[in-house]
């Protein structure tokens, strides 16, 4: 079974994020990029799978701009086997995104494809469940644990009251939430190696998809910021205040 | 112009977050009409045609959505779309599990997590973890929202009277199949509706401690919730995750304790209208968004806390 991980590049999930003074959008420029963490628990996942001999094949997919390129290094220093880089320097929204994959995955054919629950960057968690739908597969989102039993996947899923496990048959896709794994740092001789794993280019235009953009942004601000408060200096002076100033308690 | 509100129950009540996205869609300035799917409705139909604002109440009752699978729901949402010009549900785990396919399937780009409605096409949405709010217009013939319910204030619980239409079930091949559920029960209120709540971070050091926390929520009808650093260490189940990547809070007073203030933490909390902070490492970035911080060694301050609750009791 060939597995298919989409990673984003995406600004460091350390950066402390700057809005342009003219509101049009997040400083990007000379800001640390890395992989999305959701992806990079992805990427783990697979490669885990193959090392257990369930997956013959782990394909690690960006799309966006060439920089991409070495999102998908990182992936493949991770244990992915090849690369594929959509390159394009439009904007690219999700539901443009998953009609790439989608043309991926048709030509690629995996039992399974592995995504992360969200972009840390535009929060949309949409990707996956939008992938999943236009091939007409079964999603298991936001996954803590994966099972592969024959050709059903049992997925646990966090969701708001707890954990829920479903089972999908292949081909499904699953989206990572952040307890699936602990994902591995790439050693040197693996991003040796990695230099020297193939990565093909294609093109939105190659794969037949118009990746125009529905949304259309018209000001990015930043959110009032909260004033610090004051130290109180014990609990009792702390309750007091809750009572007679905030009107909290 | 009508948008379709997809609600979450239990079986017997409608869940909070989906009257805070009917108040969104109220916002949008058509009709709004709701959906209520499941197996077994009776009950919460009752409940649900209640509701304040909502015309026309669609009850789908079938087997097949008896666990709120994506892929029927979706189906089903789908089946309904050529009536409506919105489609929304809460950001919760279901919304963000359901919504999102449905969006596709209607070429719509999704626009998710909702805090603020501009109009019918324009709409207000965090992006980077809180950290910058971006405001977009959507071009697609149906605007499919999942809505932050901390942004907006419920419609109550009665008051409306729907007329209640039952829908039929579209086919679905679903290749999905509910297992099984582990829901965690609590006495206490649910998180994302509690108007006090109390977490805890790694400075409790184990989920034993966390019992300090639980006997000052008694005294403050809070829920008590976690940073992802307690969760990840086990000390507390996933559900009680604050944050970027769990649940948004915004209630009248929340008490940080132990929390370092992470962004991924501060996204989940930080529109609560007053925040405590209590850490010993008065460095700490939580303190730059308390109200009020009390520099303390939690195992000191949480007792101490609770007894003077008591006392003022
Ligand atoms: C993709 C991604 C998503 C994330 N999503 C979330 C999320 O949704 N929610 C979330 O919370 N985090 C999230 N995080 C993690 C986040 O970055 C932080 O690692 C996490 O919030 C830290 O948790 P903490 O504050 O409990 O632990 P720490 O940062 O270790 O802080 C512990 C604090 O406890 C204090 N302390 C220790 N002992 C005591 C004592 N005896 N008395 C008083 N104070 C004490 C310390 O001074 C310290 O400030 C995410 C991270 C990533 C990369």
């Amino acid at each position: 079974m060939k597995l298919l991980v989409p990673v984003k590049r995406v600004v460091d999930y350390n950066v402390k994020v700057r809005v342009r003074a003219d509101g049009s959008g997040v400083e990007t420029a000379g800001v640390k990029m890395s992989m999305n963490p959701f992806d990079e628990i992805a990427v783990e996942e697979a490669v885990r799978l193959k090392e257990k001999g369930i997956a013959s094949e782990v394909i690690a997919v960006s799309l966006g701009v060439a920089a991409c390129g070495e999102t998908i290094r990182t992936a493949l220093a991770m244990g992915a086997d090849r690369g594929i880089l959509v390159e394009t320097d439009a904007e690219l929204q999700p539901l443009a995104v998953a009609k790439l994959l989608r043309a991926i995955a048709e030509r690629e054919q995996p039992g399974l494809i592995i995504l992360g629950k969200q972009a840390i960057d535009d929060d949309m968690n949409a990707t996956g469940q939008m992938l999943a739908a236009l091939l007409g597969w079964p999603q298991g989102t936001f996954a803590s644990k994966l099972e592969i039993a024959g050709e059903t996947i049992a997925v646990t899923r966090e969701i708001d009251g707890g954990l829920e496990t479903v089972s999908l048959s292949r081909p499904a896709i699953v989206t990572t939430d952040l307890r699936l794994n602990e994902p591995r740092y790439a050693s040197l001789p693996n991003i040796m190696k990695a230099r020297k794993k193939p990565i093909e280019t294609l093109t939105p235009a190659a794969l037949g998809v118009d990746p125009a953009p529905r949304l259309a942004l018209v000001k990015v601000v930043e959110p009032a910021k909260r004033q610090a408060g004051k130290k109180v200096g014990s609990v009792a002076e702390l309750v007091a205040k809750l009572k007679t100033e905030a009107k909290v308690i | 112009m009508t948008a379709l509100v997809l609600l979450e129950h239990d079986g017997h009540a409608v869940k909070q977050p989906s009257r805070s996205a009917l108040a969104a869609a109220a916002r949008l300035g058509g009709e709004v009409h709701a959906l209520l799917a499941g197996s077994g409705l009776a009950e919460v139909a009752v409940a649900a045609a209640r509701l304040p604002g909502v015309t026309k109440l669609l009850v789908a009752d079938a087997e097949a959505y008896a666990h709120a699978l994506a892929e029927p729901l979706a189906a089903l949402l789908v089946a309904l779309a050529p009536g409506y010009t919105h489609i929304l549900a809460a950001a919760t785990a279901m919304g963000k599990n359901v919504l999102p396919r449905a969006a596709a399937l209607l070429d719509s780009q999704p626009i998710s997590d909702v805090s603020e409605v501009i109009d019918a096409d324009t709409f207000v949405r965090p992006i980077y973890a809180g950290n910058a709010l971006a405001t977009v217009r959507s071009a697609d013939a149906k605007k499919v929202i999942t809505v932050r319910a901390a942004s907006f204030d419920p419609v109550a619980a009665e008051g409306g009277s729907a007329a209640a239409e039952p829908v039929e079930a579209p086919a679905s091949q679903a290749g999905s199949r509910f297992v099984s559920a582990e829901l965690v029960k609590s006495e206490r209120p649910e998180l994302t509706a509690a108007r006090v709540v109390i977490s805890g971070g790694r400075g409790m050091q184990n989920g034993e401690n966390f019992h300090l926390l639980e006997r000052v929520a008694d005294r403050l009808h809070a829920a008590v919730g976690a940073s992802r650093a307690a969760v990840d260490a086990g000390f507390v189940s996933n559900d009680m995750q604050v944050g970027q990547t769990g649940k948004i809070v915004a209630p009248e007073l929340y008490i940080a304790v132990g929390i370092s203030g992470a962004i991924q933490h501060l996204a989940g909390m930080k529109d609560s209208k007053v925040i405590v902070a209590i850490n010993k490492d008065e460095e700490a970035p939580i303190f730059q968004v308390a109200d009020y911080g009390l520099v303390a060694d939690l195992f000191k301050a949480l007792p101490e806390l609770a007894d003077e609750l008591e006392r003022g009791a």
